[in-house]
């Protein structure tokens, strides 16, 4: 690929726009999806005041909304639905994994593996293109006459069958976002299979290599069927199909004329494959990104790297066997439900070795309390929570009582909000420095940090309290219900602590972008860490490394006995 | 395979030749063994065999697998594992 | 400074394979996992149907069993493409390349016959459950098929300029091209049965 040598002379839109970059491939999925995670968020901030204040006009801002979504102020069910339905895909497919795959997982791979660059430059470019499509079609749906989907993000059968036409370009939006993933994968499982620097063998890659590596293969295998069941709902919306519409079915009062003999249930076990793994594609990067911040800022190696290693590839392959633990109430019988049951409790396994091992890597170490630390460390217990709040859900018993309450909506947000997204941000304090040459301020860091801590922890606790009294999720006015109406109180406290936990992401925002600016000038390796990237100039060239790296040693030589200094980068011949 | 010899190609092209009379000569036989009209059972277990082998012809000699490293087949073993995970779980479940 | 990206051309030694090799393989697994998304749904909806016909009862074998030899010569075909490269001989990698598209298409004019005599008895993906799955199952795959040419075609006219520059990486890229051609063809070797004779 001699395309490389010729990178200053290319016109301003193939370096920038179209560039086959991975460094600039990966800031513009990290950029995009940290616009989609503040517009995902923003739609939720809308949820919460419905969720407060039923039925009351949103001040000030209700007179900016289309009489479609808002009468007075007054947000309609069918616009709450569609918040819903879009505050989740978007979160999920637009936001997280294109930040932690897409963002994270393109810039830092190759740099951390020795590479000049992906292995498939040309796809690379492409996955990231089709993934702004996705998005481009999925931010469009709003503004149809009907509005965007509005069927939850799981999209079930048969109501997203006989949804209005934002389902079907929520159908569109997912098509595109899917091969963008699966483009992705491939690419990224060649790169770190083929391409690792000499010496650096598997055993010796950092934990956010492999975390990426298991991440990509769940992204291979689990996607297509979702992909296929995309088709098949397509199908059923223009093609008059029955996939999943069962026979006589009633819409409005009428039987619906279609052929029938199709079954919702399948749209869920396809919908499921994927979508488990799925939260594993959102947890598995952001476990590598906690391992590498840690060992960074405790002067220490990880404790237990091998036994991570082989969790992750264990949790990995258990992901694809435990989806109908959310199906525990369509109707399966016993024995199925006991094979999901045990095999959901045996992939609790290595997520708490994981775990354990990260907190034990605190243990004795030199703890440097910056930003990036403060937030991997947070991520420990956030999703310690979330983890064992999944334990009665995976338990058919009580998930009986729990299933599809606000409990639910707790557990996954501890996962995935003050877990998921705390990790992200303690990589965007890890890493920038690498991408721009740049620190970013500590001290809005820390401002955006201990309020965010407080206030998520506001935000999500009380819903294991309403869940347990028994309050459905995705419901437009939760106080038509009088077990609801009790812990009314609850949802109000919860609204102003999202809107609070809004405003603490200001400090983030100003930070990113004014450090740009007047952050503090770093040389290669401002953190002292022993990673291949630290050994590439602050930003990298095109190419990364003047001379492909040799590796001599494993991932995590810090402190180590008899040396100068108490770092040891992987590629360093002589001693320290 | 790039670094194939000519020669050695060569002799891949007979067992080119006698694979595809193999897939010929099973295709027939599994369209001649439908008009049996077997019991349900029977007749999905032996047409799913014999797809199978004419698959395997196909993968292990047409695609290379015969000779193919590790490194493929375990990326092939864990779909097989999966995509079996697939056929019948949801099956069971139902 | 040229840092360029390895095993492009030459087999990485420990793999034994090259990027654009393992890459194609991992895509094939992806569509390994797409095709059986819909065979899934095929053995659900069968296995929940209270009637489900007999495929060779709604379907035209004889003309099928056709199909199916049609692409398995063009893998037989495909697959002496690469082998006329590896031994160096361009002239009958054009020969092969070109029954590999020929025979692509007219399975393509087969199924293509197939659907319109279906489709002029009002036999529509909507008519019932077996239809819906027929019509998808043969339908996706045909697009796959479609895919192929296109891209069999690209290598037989301009991207087979690359022989000149760099025959190895040439040979790669057919040999890749041909990993998909014989999936696709192993694809239709489970619908042929499944759909047509059981």
């Amino acid at each position: 690929m001699s395309h490389d040598d010729h990178s200053e002379k290319l016109p301003f839109w193939r370096k920038y726009i179209f560039s086959l970059d991975h460094k600039v491939i990966g800031v513009q999925y990290a950029v995009t999806g940290l616009l989609f995670l503040l517009f995902g968020f923003s739609l939720m901030m809308l949820i919460r005041w419905q969720l407060a204040y039923p039925g009351k006009p949103m001040p000030f801002l209700g007179q900016f909304f289309h009489p479609k979504t808002m009468i007075g102020g007054i947000m309609l069910p069918e616009f709450y639905n569609q918040l819903g339905a879009m505050h989740g895909t978007i979160m999920v497919f637009l936001g997280v994994v294109p930040l932690a795959v897409g963002g994270f997982g393109n810039y830092v791979v190759p740099l951390q593996i020795g590479a000049p660059d992906m292995a498939f430059p040309k796809l690379n470019m492409m996955s990231y293109w089709s993934y702004f499509l996705g998005g481009v079609v999925m931010f469009s749906s709003f503004f149809l006459p009907e509005g965007s989907a509005q069927s939850g993000w799981t999209s079930y059968a048969p109501l997203s069958v006989i949804a209005s036409s934002g389902q079907t370009w929520w159908l569109f939006g997912m098509v595109l976002l899917i091969t963008s993933s699966l483009l992705g994968s491939a690419n990224f499982i060649t790169t770190i299979v083929q391409l690792r620097a000499d010496g650096l063998s598997f055993f010796r890659l950092p934990f956010f290599v492999w975390a990426q590596f298991v991440t990509s293969f769940l992204l291979l295998l689990a996607f297509p069927p979702l992909e296929a069941a995309g088709v098949l709902q397509l199908m059923d919306r223009l093609a008059g199909t029955s996939f999943f519409l069962p026979s006589g079915l009633v819409v409005a009062g009428r039987v619906l004329e279609r052929s029938g003999g199709g079954n919702p249930l399948l749209w869920q076990h396809l919908f499921w494959f994927l979508a488990h793994p799925e939260v594993y594609v959102l947890i598995l990067p952001a476990m590598g990104i906690v391992a590498e911040v840690l060992a960074t800022n405790t002067r220490k190696p990880i404790y237990g790297y091998k036994a991570m290693v082989y969790s992750v590839i264990f949790l990995g392959f258990m992901s694809f066997i435990v989806w109908a633990h959310h199906m525990f109430l369509t109707g399966m019988g016993t024995k199925m439900s006991a094979f999901f049951q045990i095999t959901t409790m045996i992939i609790s396994i290595p997520s708490i070795v994981i775990l354990t091992a990260l907190a034990l890597s605190l243990w004795g170490g030199s703890i440097r309390f910056n930003t990036p630390t403060l937030f991997a460390i947070a991520f420990l217990p956030m999703f310690g929570i979330g983890g064992l709040t999944g334990l009665p859900l995976g338990l058919a018993a009580s998930d009986i009582h729990l299933h599809d309450t606000y409990y639910v909506i707790g557990h996954f947000h501890y996962v995935v909000a003050p877990g998921t997204l705390f990790a992200l941000f303690a990589g965007v304090y890890h890493w920038y420095p690498k991408v721009t040459g740049r620190k970013m301020s500590e001290f809005l860091g820390k401002l955006h940090f201990w309020p965010s801590l407080v206030f998520i922890n506001c935000v999500f606790m009380p819903m294991f309290l309403m869940g347990l009294a028994g309050v459905s999720r995705r419901l437009w006015d939760p106080t038509q219900y009088a077990h609801a109406q009790a812990v009314q109180p609850l949802n109000v406290f919860i609204s102003f602590s999202a809107w609070f936990l809004g405003l603490a992401q200001i400090p983030f925002i100003l930070n990113f972008f004014g450090s740009l600016l007047w952050g503090k000038k770093v040389d290669r390796n401002p953190w002292e860490a022993t990673t291949l990237e630290w050994s590439a100039l602050s930003p990298p060239p095109h190419g990364n490394f003047n001379h492909p790296p040799v590796v001599y040693r494993g991932p995590y030589e810090y402190s180590v006995p008899g040396q100068k200094h108490d770092f040891w980068p992987q590629d360093m011949k002589e001693k320290n | 395979m790039s670094g194939h010899a000519p020669e050695a190609v060569k002799k891949h092209v007979k067992i080119y030749v006698a694979v595809f009379a193999a897939l010929a000569t099973l295709t027939v036989v599994t369209v001649a063994v439908s008009y049996l009209h077997l019991p349900l059972r029977k007749a999905v277990v032996v047409a799913l065999a014999i797809a199978t082998v004419k698959a395997s012809l196909v993968a292990l000699f047409f695609m290379h697998l015969i000779s193919e490293r590790k490194v493929i087949f375990s990326i092939l073993a864990l779909t097989l594992i999966f995509f079996l995970a697939l056929l019948t779980l949801p099956f069971l479940s139902s | 400074m040229s840092s360029l990206i390895r095993y492009i051309s030459k087999p990485h030694p420990v793999t034994g394979v090259t990027n654009a090799k393992l890459g194609t393989w991992c895509f094939l697994a992806s569509e390994v996992m797409l095709f059986g998304g819909l065979f899934s749904t095929y053995v659900l909806l069968r296995t929940g149907a209270s009637h489900w016909p007999r495929g060779s009862e709604l379907l035209n074998v004889p003309l099928a069993t056709l199909n199916t030899l049609i692409l398995i010569t063009s893998s037989v075909t495909m697959v002496m493409s690469w082998a006329s490269l590896a031994m160096k001989d361009f002239p009958k990698y054009r020969f092969y390349m070109a029954s590999t598209i020929l025979l692509g298409l007219a399975f393509l004019g087969v199924k293509s016959f197939e659907y319109g005599s279906k489709f002029s008895h009002h036999h529509f993906p909507s008519t019932d459950p077996f239809y819906a799955i027929y019509f998808t199952l043969t339908g996706l795959h045909g697009l796959h098929v479609l895919g192929g040419i296109i891209v069999n075609t690209y290598f037989l006219f301009p991207g087979s300029a690359l022989w000149r520059t760099e025959p190895e990486q040439f040979t790669g890229r057919i040999e890749c091209a041909g990993l998909y051609w014989h999936f696709v063809d192993l694809v239709w070797i489970f619908l042929f049965p499944v759909l047509y004779l059981l």
